[in-house]
């Protein structure tokens, strides 16, 4: 193999921790900031650690899933999201979608782990996980499965990544084909995870788990214009004509799923109201306490304003699109919260008509709740600080300059490293072998 | 196309002579065991069984509850007095930490109703026959004991993920510090029946009676007695989660409770008098 780049810095576009030391002053006060807020994240994390949850955490005996779930899950929602939207081009060939697929993994993976570092904070006894996971499965139980297809799907995500990286497309589309299924499969059993628990009308049924593969296509498009925006503010040349082609499908596909989405909503509320079970809740959701929530942050900023701005921005405003899923990100926070905590604000009880349990429960998060959830996100925004960076804003050369011994596949649009002696053909034939 | 012609209205009275008592007994049978009469038929629908047990086959030939001894407790709701004489010896018995409890006692308060303005309601866990929490544990740290139907804890196993928490539809759960592991009653398994004692600590602290505690499987408990009768209602909480509850609740004030106790069958009809 004498002829075969080797090269790792020009083959992966991998630029060494010397990126980051050449980074702008500007640039090092960001990854500062946010390297500040994971160690404050993790610093607060284990001190709640420490003094047991119990005394730091609003949770309480009714409502036992806080903040950190609701983080947890608006992480791992983005990561399947990314892992779906980027596998449209590269493991289905949508050719138009094929460049943002190395940002959308490597980002699928950083969510991935930003949310195990969230939900570490929220289980008592995590390294018991470890052991009676394995020893003792309980092979009916969603949380298991949640915990043991979230595993094979990071492996998977990283495995893909790998091959990406290294230009090995056939692989590459192939564990990124099984990544989705398990992505999808696991993402649909956090949705089922909270709705096969009978006992709690608002989330049972089998609408979460399927709103949970909707919304998660809509986090992901809307997570990866938001990073390949951002990667333009940080550096302009990650943009080249295949890029703008990429933005602009899937700010459509995005507008697309944010429809769906606001359909969703509006037959949940519709249908909410002719249960008795669900009417109180949706009641504090619409003119309640949760009003705020609903109105403002999960429909206006995740859905209408997003919606518009994105039509408005035709899908090559970088600054609009930039805000439009900045704001986006926030509101799909809330969304995310939006489910968690109004499934338990209704008492086990309130059927019963009894004093204790007439009203709504109430759950505000504490400081060591916030914090913790920092942590995970800290985590995220510094990883895709670093790897904007010392992955060279993930392409391999700037402007489109195809870089010695490559070319750009007509196949699947990325550039590919021919060997000595190698035509073009050949080396398409060898980066797409169907073995 | 012909259809056969039947004059239903000229068809000949056959009379009920020609019915035996037999088949006459079967078509009464049928007709109780569709519209549910059979105290029998309601119990077991609230209490799963292993096998099959028809309703039409009343109250007397239940094959048998799942478990054995089937450990059951009735809350006669009437009875009780809020004195939470019985949530103190639970907390002592089993060393429940401040804040929380394994059981409770829920009011209920009425403004229109002449005989009594409030009501109790005790609620603790339901020891479910089909429960959502063993469903929900991912590492089989709360089970079903095979022997008793007792839902128990293996504290070492929990994870603390809360999931059976918020799947119990009793709020029958909290976590406990000192265990590091998620805690619940377990009808005193550990601290009194393991040990020979043939009551809870709550039960047993009542001064009214309205807990009573016992086995579903023996005719002769006070359990089976008072859940195996039609006089009075029984029911259980939340019932549309079909979790099967081990946890019967009735007025328990009747003349007919009292008949019950007193071994007298029914209070209108003694099937042993000739």
């Amino acid at each position: 193999m004498t002829g075969r780049i080797v090269n790792i810095s020009k083959k992966w576009g991998f630029h060494g921790i010397t990126a980051l030391k050449e980074a702008s002053p500007g640039y090092k006060m960001i990854m500062g900031f946010f390297l500040l807020m994971t160690l404050a994240g993790l610093a607060f994390g284990l001190h709640a650690l420490y003094v047991g949850y119990h005394h730091v955490y609003g949770v309480t005996r009714e409502i036992s899933w806080g903040l950190l779930i609701a983080a947890y899950i608006f992480c791992v929602v983005t990561s399947t999201g990314l892992c779906i939207v980027s596998s449209v081009g590269h493991v289905f060939g949508g050719e138009a979608f094929m460049p943002i697929a190395k940002r959308a993994v490597f980002m699928s993976i950083v969510f991935m782990f930003g949310g195990f570092c969230i939900i570490f904070f929220d289980i008592e006894n995590p390294f018991r996980m470890a052991i009676w996971n394995v020893f003792s499965p309980n092979l009916v139980s969603n949380m298991w499965w949640m915990g043991t297809l979230y595993g094979a799907y990071l492996v998977f995500m990283m495995i893909e990544y790998y091959f990406l990286l290294d230009q090995n497309h056939s692989m590459s589309r192939l564990m990124g084909f099984f990544g989705l299924v398990v992505g999808v499969a696991a993402h649909s059993n956090l949705g089922a995870v909270f709705g096969m628990l009978h006992g709690r009308p608002f989330w049972y049924g089998p609408y979460l788990p399927i709103y949970f593969i909707f919304s998660a296509a809509m986090s992901g498009g809307c997570a990866i214009l938001f990073f390949t925006a951002l990667g333009w503010k940080i550096n302009p040349e990650i943009m080249n004509q295949r890029m703008e082609r990429a933005v602009k499908a899937v700010t459509q596909l995005t507008i697309f799923m944010i429809s769906v989405i606001i359909f969703f909503t509006i037959w949940k509320i519709l249908t909410g109201m002719v249960s008795e079970g669900k009417q109180l809740v949706l009641m504090s959701m619409l003119t309640g306490d949760f009003a705020v929530n609903f109105w403002v942050f999960e429909v206006f900023l995740g859905m209408f304003l997003p919606l518009y701005l994105l039509i408005r921005s035709r899908g090559n405003n970088f600054n609009l699109i930039l805000w439009a899923t900045g704001l986006m990100l926030i509101g799909i926070f809330y969304m995310r919260y939006d489910i968690v905590i109004p499934g338990q604000m209704e008492s086990v009880y309130h059927s019963l008509g009894v004093v204790e349990a007439a009203n709504l429960l109430t759950y505000t998060p504490t400081l060591h709740e916030i914090m913790a959830s920092l942590f995970g996100i800290g985590f995220i925004a510094l990883a895709y600080f670093a790897g904007e960076k010392v992955l060279n804003g993930h392409q391999l050369e700037k402007h489109e300059i195809v870089p010695d011994g490559g070319y750009i596949c007509p196949g699947c649009g990325a550039i590919h490293f021919m060997e000595a002696g190698e035509t073009e053909e050949d080396a398409m034939k060898r980066h797409h072998r169907i073995w | 196309m012909k259809f056969p012609k039947i004059g239903f209205d000229n068809l000949k009275n056959e009379g009920t002579d020609s019915v035996t008592v037999k088949e006459r007994r079967k078509f009464l049978k049928l007709g109780l065991a569709v519209v549910g009469v059979y105290a029998g038929g309601k119990i077991l629908s609230l209490t799963s069984v292993i096998g099959t047990a028809h309703a039409a086959n009343g109250v007397g030939s239940i094959k048998k509850y799942p478990y054995n001894p089937h450990y059951s407790m009735v809350i006669r709701q009437s009875l009780c007095i809020d004195c939470e004489l019985c949530v103190e010896a639970c907390n002592t018995t089993n060393h429940v930490p401040e804040e929380n409890y394994r059981t409770r006692i829920l009011s209920k308060r009425y403004t229109d109703t002449l005989d009594k303005q409030v009501e109790f309601i005790p609620v603790l866990c339901n020891q479910c026959n089909n429960a959502p929490c063993v469903r929900a544990c991912p590492t089989r740290a709360t089970y079903k004991d095979p022997v008793t139907g007792i839902v128990r804890m293996e504290s070492k196993k929990c994870i603390g993920c809360k999931t059976c928490m918020l799947a119990c539809p009793y709020d029958a759960r909290y976590f406990s510090v000192e265990r590091r592991a998620v805690d619940k009653c377990d009808f005193c398994w550990e601290t009194r029946l393991s040990k020979g004692e043939k009551e809870t600590a709550c039960s047993s602290a009542c001064p009214t009676g309205a807990r009573t505690f016992g086995n579903l499987t023996d005719p002769e408990n006070i359990v089976y007695k008072l859940v195996h009768q039609i006089e009075e209602q029984v029911w259980v909480i939340r019932p549309e989660d079909d979790t099967k509850p081990n946890i019967f609740y009735m007025k328990g004030n009747m003349l007919s409770v009292d008949n019950i106790l007193n071994e007298q069958k029914f209070k209108y009809f003694n099937p042993n008098k000739s």
